[in-house]
């Protein structure tokens, strides 16, 4: 069938502006039927769409819990004791249409550019397209998602020449657009916690008094210069570790079970997907730089073990999703160590030792994004120079 | 002495179709054909005329750089056609073989008492030269180059390669001759690539030369592997390769004055009926081969070579003149698969990890694969990284190289190693892309380029 109707969307065709979409649909459908020209004969079964779509499965735990986690914030401030599926189903009506608006505008775009190049649609945003809801405060307006998603596709990512090209993490680049144009509603205590009504359901006023909906990150920053600290969910509840590693706190959406990242971030290492050496060190780099901070710690917040570091905030989340990333992190293998490493460390310290910027993760990992080709090259010129030196022996002789 | 390279990059695809150990006999055919594309970069000149007689051993073509270079008639008969494609580009000189093969005859002579010179021009007029290949550029050496060392190919790791002690049986002689020969054109070693097992003892047990062990998948068997560990090649220098099959065409001349090119090939691939070994000479018709040994009904992809850097050739082509090997493979182009990308697969290979062809092929290390010629996915810049550098046992960073040839960089080329590399290093990276990329074709147009920039011929 679609052989019959391909004529109408070829080159001269009458739907012939709408190409790309007709091949993107069709190499979505059916595995493209073409044949090698020259070269290798044979190929690996493996292609983009297979990777990105990888790591969309790998996000699907952390994007459950994400919308669990939405409806258990609301009932706690709201007071309201529900089952499990009422929970879920309020905080899926919270955080779909973020969703939705994420991938349409992006890929109306992607689509539009692929067209106006004559090339196949590329499947980067299939990934950022969820990334970008993930990491925002349920509490984004979805225009702001719209202008944010719509920056990033446009100025991260298709300026530089698109997927595969671009310097910078598209979601990040979303991120931060919002982060310094509306910083109210990207950071604070009002932002994190939904308080609506869908249909009916869940209530539009909070009705717990002690209600206070900054992030343990945020809370932590506005402790220092206190003699202690408590970390406490929104109702005043102090928090264990546990309800961290679980992620029922405040947070963005994606972010905050860390158990969910967990799994989803295993699956895409065994499928050797995302690399293994970046997530290690970033782990390793941000538990390196906890422990100096506690080893010199003159507040309660320079004290706080490593192992809160890892279930708080987007550290997580960044460290297997986010800098892993292969267009934009580190390409060669040594480097990889040392770009993790880096986005560890720096994460942590941007945490502690700048209170205006409660979440160091994301300019952590957006930083090292720009200096991954300087650490590529040095990588580089090692190779270069062994083999210069070889070369100057070979001319003595 | 033997010096020893363990190998861990690389991976072996398991095809359907290895050959048997056994030999068929090729269908009878007349035609036979020298075709001067087998040879990247060459200027053919065609020195005959269709209707000449000629026997086994007459120059058809010469090189129009290197006229001393012949390119010779691998049987007797008469010149058929003179075929050429667009812009009227030489494409095959055919020969109409007689029943009866007659040769030209040569001087039998011991190589060791030869001087070099004696030796290249000895087998530069018997067409033989076009078999010693060189380092940098992948091309027929030069005859006025000095090598600072000659590497022979002395196993082939290549899915569906032939077994080069199968093949090597019973000429001892001819080898140790070849090899013989080879010592006079450099004033560096001679060294013989060898498997870690099952090495030809031919092969083995040869004089006056060095063997480099090597242990480990494909590419192990590929002469860049060896010359990057052993005696890589810098700018300026040169290195030449031959193949130890092609040792044995040096060895007939030198001891029976005679060229002779029959050579065993196997015919190897999932959509071969009998895959077996066939004693011909190159050039020959292909439809000899695989006639009757083939599906006929869907449409195949005839291979000069194996399935990762050999060439396409039609069905009513001639076997390559480097070739001991020709693989058949469904092409694929009549297979409408549903959703293939997000299926599981498990019937298809793949090194990537997202596919459980590793999982399986733990529990059962001798399963095989079929492989059609389908590219499986669209062409993406580079997203993944070190996909390349699992498969590529060299001290050279592929994917950075790779990136260099794409955007013609000729001084990053230089400086991450352009000069230690074929093409056919980079198959297995092709192979393995998510991308796409046509790795194998990026190179060797950086190599032209480079070679065009340099000035050298």
């Amino acid at each position: 069938m679609l052989d019959k109707i391909k004529p109408t969307f070829s080159e001269g065709g009458r739907l012939s502006m709408l190409r790309s979409v007709f091949d993107g649909f069709e190499t979505f459908l059916f595995v493209p039927n073409t044949t090698s020209k020259s070269g290798t004969h044979i190929h690996d079964s493996v292609d983009s769409k297979r990777v990105m779509f990888w790591v969309v499965l790998a996000l699907v735990p952390a994007m459950l819990m994400g919308m669990y986690n939405t409806g258990y914030q609301h009932y706690l401030v709201t007071g309201q004791s529900v089952g499990f599926f009422q929970t879920f189903f309020w905080g899926l009506l919270a955080v779909l249409p973020c969703i939705i608006v994420s991938y349409v505008v992006g890929l109306t775009i992607e689509f539009a550019v692929a067209q106006a190049k004559g090339e196949e649609i590329h499947e980067g945003f299939l990934v950022s397209g969820l990334l970008i809801p993930l990491i925002m405060p349920v509490n984004t307006p979805l225009w702001m998602v719209a202008v944010a998603t719509a920056f990033s596709v446009v100025f991260v990512k298709e300026i530089f020449g698109g997927t595969g090209f671009n310097v910078l993490n598209v979601a990040l680049g979303a991120r931060i657009f919002l982060f310094f144009s509306y910083p109210s509603k990207m950071s604070g205590d009002s932002v994190w916690i939904a308080v609506r009504d869908y249909f009916g359901f869940g209530k539009a006023q909070a009705t717990v008094d002690t209600f206070t909906g900054a992030t343990p990150l945020g809370q932590a920053a506005a402790s220092v210069g206190a003699d202690s600290m408590t970390l406490t969910n929104a109702v005043g509840d102090p928090l264990s570790w546990w309800d961290m590693f679980l992620g029922l706190i405040p947070g963005s959406i994606g972010e905050t079970s860390t158990l969910a990242i967990v799994l989803g971030g295993l699956f895409l290492i065994c499928t050797g997907v995302a690399s293994w050496k970046i997530v290690v060190s970033v782990f390793g780099g941000g538990a390196i730089m906890a422990l100096i901070l506690n080893a010199f710690a003159v507040n309660p917040y320079m004290a706080m073990p490593f192992w809160e570091h890892w279930c708080l905030g987007g550290f997580a989340f960044g460290a297997f999703f986010m800098a892993t990333d292969p267009v934009t992190a580190a390409r060669t293998e040594a480097g990889k160590w040392i770009y993790g490493l880096l986005i560890g460390m720096l994460a942590i310290l941007y945490r502690v030792i700048n209170p205006a910027y409660p979440e160091g993760m994301m300019l952590a990992i957006l930083l090292m994004n720009i200096f991954a080709k300087l650490i590529d090259y040095c990588v580089v010129q090692r190779n270069i120079k062994k083999r210069m030196k070889r070369a100057q022996v070979a001319i003595k002789k | 002495m033997t010096k020893q390279i363990n190998i861990k990059k690389g991976l072996n695809i398991n095809l359907q179709g290895a050959a048997a150990k056994e030999r068929a006999t090729a269908s009878y055919t007349p035609l036979y054909a020298v075709s001067p594309i087998d040879f990247h970069g060459l200027l053919p000149k065609v020195v005959v005329k269709e209707g000449d007689p000629v026997k086994a051993g007459t120059p058809l073509v010469i090189d129009k750089k290197f006229p001393e270079i012949n390119f010779v008639s691998p049987v007797s008969g008469v010149v058929k056609s003179i075929v050429r494609g667009e812009k009227r580009k030489l494409l095959h000189v055919v020969v109409a073989a007689d029943t009866k093969t007659e040769y030209v005859t040569f001087p039998k002579r011991n190589p060791l008492e030869m001087t070099g010179a004696e030796v290249k021009e000895a087998l530069a007029t018997a067409g033989l030269w076009p078999f010693i290949k060189r380092r940098p550029y992948d091309l027929v050496a030069n005859p006025d180059a000095k090598p600072k060392s000659i590497f022979v190919q002395g196993f082939d790791s290549a899915p569906l390669a032939p077994d080069y002690a199968f093949v090597l049986k019973g000429h001892a002689a001819e080898i140790q001759t070849g090899l013989d020969a080879l010592t006079r054109l450099t004033e560096g070693q001679v060294y013989v690539c060898l498997p870690a097992e099952n090495a030809a003892p031919e092969l083995e047990k040869a004089q006056h030369v060095e063997f480099v062990r090597l242990k480990g998948p494909h590419p192990a068997g590929n002469v860049g592997v060896a010359i990057n560990h052993v005696d890589p090649v810098n700018k300026g220098e040169t290195v030449w390769t031959v193949n130890a099959l092609d040792l044995v065409f040096f060895g007939r001349l030198f001891n029976q004055g005679i060229v002779d090119l029959t050579r065993l090939v196997a015919l190897a691939g999932p959509a071969v009926y009998q895959p077996a070994y066939y004693s011909c000479k190159p050039g020959i018709a292909l439809s000899a081969l695989v006639e009757g040994n083939v599906h006929k009904e869907i449409p195949l992809r005839y291979i000069n070579g194996n399935p990762l850097s050999g060439e396409r050739v039609e069905k009513d082509g001639f076997l390559g003149f480097y070739n001991s090997q020709v693989t058949v493979l469904h092409e694929g182009s009549d297979v409408h698969e549903l959703l293939g990308w997000v299926m599981p697969r498990l019937n298809m290979f793949s090194n990537s990890r997202t596919y459980f062809s590793f999982l399986i092929d733990k529990l059962m290390p001798k399963r095989q694969y079929d492989a059609d010629t389908r590219v499986l996915g669209g062409e993406r810049a580079l997203i993944m990284s070190g996909e390349y550098d699992k498969v590529f046992p060299m001290d050279i960073l592929p994917e950075r190289l790779v990136r260099a040839c794409i955007v013609k960089d000729l001084e990053d080329m230089e400086a991450l190693g352009i000069y230690e590399v074929a093409p056919e290093d980079f198959a297995l990276c092709e192979y393995v892309c998510t991308s796409k990329i046509e790795v194998q074709k990026v190179v060797r147009e950086a190599l032209d380029l480079l070679k065009a920039e340099n000035g050298e011929d």
